[in-house]
């Protein structure tokens, strides 16, 4: 197809066409679109007409094998010879385990002569002359699709469908039951039903309690020393992080760490803006739950000039002379405060467990 | 069977049994070529197989990098499972890492401790998985935005962009529950996180959680359960719906940029016996190459470094695999206000909208995307020559609109890094990103189309005025002119080888009678969304416009053609004066000899 058929004579005179319109259609002859001109000739490559270019390009293939072969042969050398624990400065890299950089390169350019090779001969040697497939439309002829219902029908028939329709409801119905008892398996025994398990804390119970009754309140402890702590250790400016006693006793350690974490700190009385708050803790010492209320991680940071508590999981902050009421970041509702006193022997302890669920929000939690 | 065929002797009825012996010279290749069609009859699709042809493209490798690490991810991860312990159970330190000797950790974090450290070789194959498992989700959307910007997933390909937008949500959760396998510091995070975002789900969220859990968070039960998950049930999902995503392409054929020679009937490239076979065959060896190379020098997810998992720790910064990034930014900067309490329940929408509808929400939308573009064009051909993305103006900056929501999110995962790199608060960089998230989309949408019909525009100005030379020509009068090389038929080609959809009309009197139907105010819908398609489209230039833009160029082409003629040699193009001008005679001069090489 040569194009200069699809061109006006050069004396047609045609009248000029306003370019600023945009499109244009053509008149006087002319196609609405230009014509697919075809493939452009081949361009031969150095190595389709150049012997030597084509030898260069065998010896650079083979030497990226042979590459790879050493550098298996290297992988093995170090697997067996290097120490597992030695260790090589690295430029860049910095510090880092011999064995296991050893290992890594000499299997990547083990990996990557092969690769490398096999391009560059594909891309060198083999033909690049371009080929041209068929395409044909997916869809199937007409027949075939008849062919395709009458299979349908024709079963359909001979299974009787449209004349016993009760074989066809009964066979639906049972088709839709036979899994629910698949379900029922996995669903019902997957987990136990949460009923309260999110609302309480192992702060709720009390050491040494019987059937809800007796015992002693639970003391504050450090976490990880799990030792107790008097109000007196509380300083103003420190921080504690704060476990239940008795947890490492219970029969899931973290479940209840999980919940039951706390953040202990002294502030003065008189920056202590909520008269409850000040009445839950004893001479500004205040216990909140470390969960944040957000997602559930624990709220590490707090910052002492400001009092701020700091979820590093969204940023959540809480302010602490505030109620633990959230001032920024995706958290809804402000940290549960724990309410404690001291015992006799002096230690902090819990009076009661959280008035309120700790962590995320559910649904239930109403 | 039946003993009614004595007049077939033995030897008639062995006649026919040596017709595929093996051609003369064949030799042992042939022997067992022959050998195994005997007995399987695969000759015939073994040819087809390996004569066809797949076009060259870099775009194209993008597909075939997430294959090749798919399969170094099932390599590696079965090498994992033969140390990994997948256990909650509890056990004390005491491998060769100093740092953790005598600590108590699950077996699940130990295991993983002595992969690294214990187990010869371990650490590399970890690392590779690790690796592998991060390029295979990017190179699994930039394929997607491969496949999106350049229209293939339009008719007959509508299955395969299904197929694949559910294999980039199986790869994220595959990706999550592998992450959560070694039971870190890091992990466990995650999963407290995860259990967070369980628990915000409305009416069902505790019932889920506890499920999943086997219980209250962490429980014993979710390492085991995510194991199995992670080894067994999503890849058997993954490998099949990825099998039949490549047996599709071999049904409908690669499609193929535009360019001279390449139809919608036709597929131009090379064969995959040998061609294809050595690049992509060398490929996978480069990709799984380059992942060995990162792996042994760059290290990923230091376990040992991070600690086992304790519910009161957590590290400062800490961040999900990338993949997961725009979901946690999501929840940064879904404010707090979202959740509420209404009819005695917690709605928590800060979370749940971030968290779990999110990811859906997006997928359906990617996912409905084909269907809504053909029902807007209404066109039901098949398609195999792709779009240049700026061929198709409003669907590019959609999905450029897209990427800016999705990158807003992204950044916001790392909003605290930002503000201690930027010295800002994480208050305004916050806020900030949550403006972005509403502005930048729509405003990444003008942009791109603005700069897709730009390029359009210069794309037109090439076919009409040729290629700018460079060279300056003064005309006997004293004017100058820069020398323009018209574009040869096969340049000419890749630059008109489209269609602009046309917006769709209101058909006559459908307002004007007074009756309303369903169908005619669905119709008004289509009409506008085709309006904001398709209004400000640019067309490809026609033959009637090329002949007119030399026409109007004659002008100064007949005063030029007097310089021209003092350099015969060095000039073969013609000239171009003001903004528009060529001369019709020089314009045609190219082709008089492209006929006479004929
Ligand atoms: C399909 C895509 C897959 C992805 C995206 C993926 C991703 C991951 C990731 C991110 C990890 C954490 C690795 C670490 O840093 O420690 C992991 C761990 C693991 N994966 Fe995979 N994986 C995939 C397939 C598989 C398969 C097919 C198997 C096994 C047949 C497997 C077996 C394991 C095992 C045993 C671990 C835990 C051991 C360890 O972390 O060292 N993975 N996976
Ligand atoms: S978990 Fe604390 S801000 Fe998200």
């Amino acid at each position: 197809m040569s194009e200069h058929d699809n061109l006006p004579e050069r004396s047609s005179g045609s009248s000029p066409v306003d370019l600023s319109k945009g499109h244009v259609e053509g008149t006087g002859g002319l196609p609405a679109r230009f014509e697919n001109p075809g493939l452009p000739a081949h361009v031969h490559r150095h190595g389709d007409d150049d012997d030597a270019a084509a030898r260069r390009s065998e010896r650079q293939v083979a030497g990226l094998f042979v590459l790879s072969m050493l550098a298996t042969v290297g992988f093995a050398v170090a697997y067996f010879a290097i120490d597992k624990n030695s260790t090589v400065t690295l430029p860049l890299v910095g510090v880092t385990n011999a064995l296991h950089v050893a290992l890594g390169v000499t299997l990547g350019l083990s990996l990557l002569g092969i690769g490398l090779g096999a391009v560059h001969w594909a891309k060198t040697l083999m033909s690049d002359e371009e080929i041209v497939e068929e395409r044909h439309v997916l869809r199937s002829d007409d027949g075939a699709r008849q062919g395709a219902i009458d299979v349908l029908t024709e079963g359909g028939e001979s299974a009787q469908i449209r004349r016993r329709p009760l074989i066809v409801y009964t066979l639906g119905g049972a088709l839709g039951l036979f899994a629910v008892p698949l379900g029922l398996q996995l669903v019902g025994s997957l987990g136990p039903l949460p009923k309260n398990d999110l609302s309480t804390t192992l702060w709720s119970t009390r050491i040494g309690q019987r059937d809800g009754k007796g015992g002693r309140k639970r003391k504050l402890m450090r976490d990880p020393e799990g030792t107790a702590i008097r109000l007196t250790d509380v300083t103003l400016g420190s921080v504690f992080h704060v476990l239940p006693e008795g947890i490492n006793e219970t029969e899931h350690p973290l479940n209840e760490k999980v919940k039951a974490s706390v953040i202990l700190v002294r502030l003065e009385e008189s920056k202590i803006r909520s008269q409850r708050q000040r009445d839950w803790g004893i001479d500004g010492v205040v216990a909140y739950s470390k969960i944040c209320t957000h997602v559930g991680c624990p709220v590490g940071l707090y910052e002492q000039q400001t009092h701020h508590l700091l979820c590093p999981c969204h940023q959540s902050t809480f302010d602490m002379t505030d109620d633990c009421k959230v001032i920024f970041g995706p958290a809804k509702r402000p940290l549960p405060q724990l309410k404690i006193s001291v015992d006799t022997e002096g230690y902090l302890v819990a009076d009661q467990g959280f008035a309120e669920p700790v962590g995320p929000s559910f649904w239930e939690r109403g | 069977m039946s003993t009614e065929t004595p007049a077939r002797s033995a030897d008639a009825l062995r006649k026919d049994d040596d017709t595929s012996a093996p051609a003369k010279g064949a030799g042992a290749v042939g022997a067992v070529a022959s050998w195994v069609d005997e007995r399987t009859g695969t000759a015939k699709g073994f040819r087809y197989l390996m004569r066809k042809v797949f076009p060259d493209h870099w775009s194209f490798m993008l597909g075939e990098i997430a294959m090749y690490s798919l399969v170094i991810l099932l390599l590696t991860g079965t090498f994992l499972t033969f140390w990994f312990v997948p256990s909650a159970g509890h056990t004390v330190y005491d491998g060769s890492y100093e740092p953790l000797k005598g600590i108590a950790m699950s077996e699940a974090y130990a295991s993983t401790v002595d992969i690294s450290f214990d187990v010869r070789g371990g650490l590399i194959i970890r690392q590779i998985h690790h690796w592998a498992a991060l390029l295979f989700i990017v190179a699994i959307m930039l394929h997607m935005f491969r496949v999106f910007f350049t229209g293939a997933f339009r008719k007959p390909r509508e299955i395969n962009w299904i197929i694949g937008l559910t294999l980039l949500m199986l790869a994220l959760v595959e990706g999550f529950a592998g992450y959560s396998l070694p039971d870190d510091l890091l992990s466990g995070t995650g999963l407290r996180a995860a259990e967070g975002f369980m628990l915000s789900i409305p009416v069902l969220g505790s019932y889920i959680s506890y499920m999943v859990f086997g219980g209250g968070f962490p429980g014993e039960a979710i390492i085991p359960r995510l194991f199995t998950v992670h080894v067994l049930l999503l890849p058997a999902i993954i490998v099949g719906l990825f099998t039949a995503h490549i047996i599709l392409v071999m049904v409908h054929k690669h499609t193929q940029y535009p360019g001279p020679g390449r139809t919608e009937k036709n597929v131009v490239g090379f064969p995959m016996m040998p061609v294809y076979i050595a690049k992509a065959g060398g490929f996978f060896f480069i990709v799984f190459g380059i992942t060995a190379l990162i792996a042994g020098l760059v290290t990923i997810n230091p376990i040992w470094a991070y600690g086992p998992y304790e519910p009161t720790q957590v590290t400062a910064g800490s961040q999900p695999d990338w993949y997961m990034g725009f979901a946690d930014g999501a929840l940064r900067l879904l404010p707090g206000f979202l959740e509420f309490d209404l009819l005695g329940r917690t709605w928590s929408f800060n979370i749940f909208l971030g968290a779990i509808a999110l990811i859906p929400v997006l997928f359906t939308i990617a996912g409905a995307y084909p269907f809504l573009e053909a029902w807007i064009t209404g066109d039901k051909r098949e398609h195999h020559i792709l779009d240049r993305p700026r061929n198709a103006p409003t669907r590019t900056a959609l999905g450029m609109a897209a990427i800016s929501f999705y990158a807003v999110l992204f950044f916001a995962a790392g909003n605290d890094i930002m503000a201690i790199k930027l010295h800002l608060s994480i208050n305004d960089i916050t806020n900030i990103l949550r403006l972005s998230a509403v502005i930048l989309p729509p405003l990444v949408f003008w942009v791109t189309k603005r700069i897709c019909l730009s390029l359009q525009r210069r794309d037109r100005d090439l076919v009409l005025h040729g290629r700018e030379t460079g060279r300056i020509v003064r005309t006997a009068d004293g004017r100058f002119f820069e020398a323009h090389e018209p574009l040869d038929a096969h340049t000419r080609w890749r630059l008109v080888a489209f269609e602009s959809n046309r917006p769709l009309e209101l058909p006559e009197g459908s307002d004007s009678n007074g009756v309303r139907r369903m169908g005619a105010a669905k119709q008004r819908l289509r009409t506008r969304l085709s309006g904001f398609w398709f209004n400000d489209r640019i067309e490809a230039v026609t033959p009637a416009e090329l002949a007119a833009a030399h026409h109007r160029g004659e002008y100064e082409a007949l005063e030029a053609a007097a310089v021209e003629d003092s350099h015969p040699q060095e000039f073969g193009g013609h000239l171009h004066g003001g903004a528009e001008e060529i001369g019709t005679s020089h314009a045609y001069g190219h082709l008089e000899e492209e006929k006479s090489d004929r």
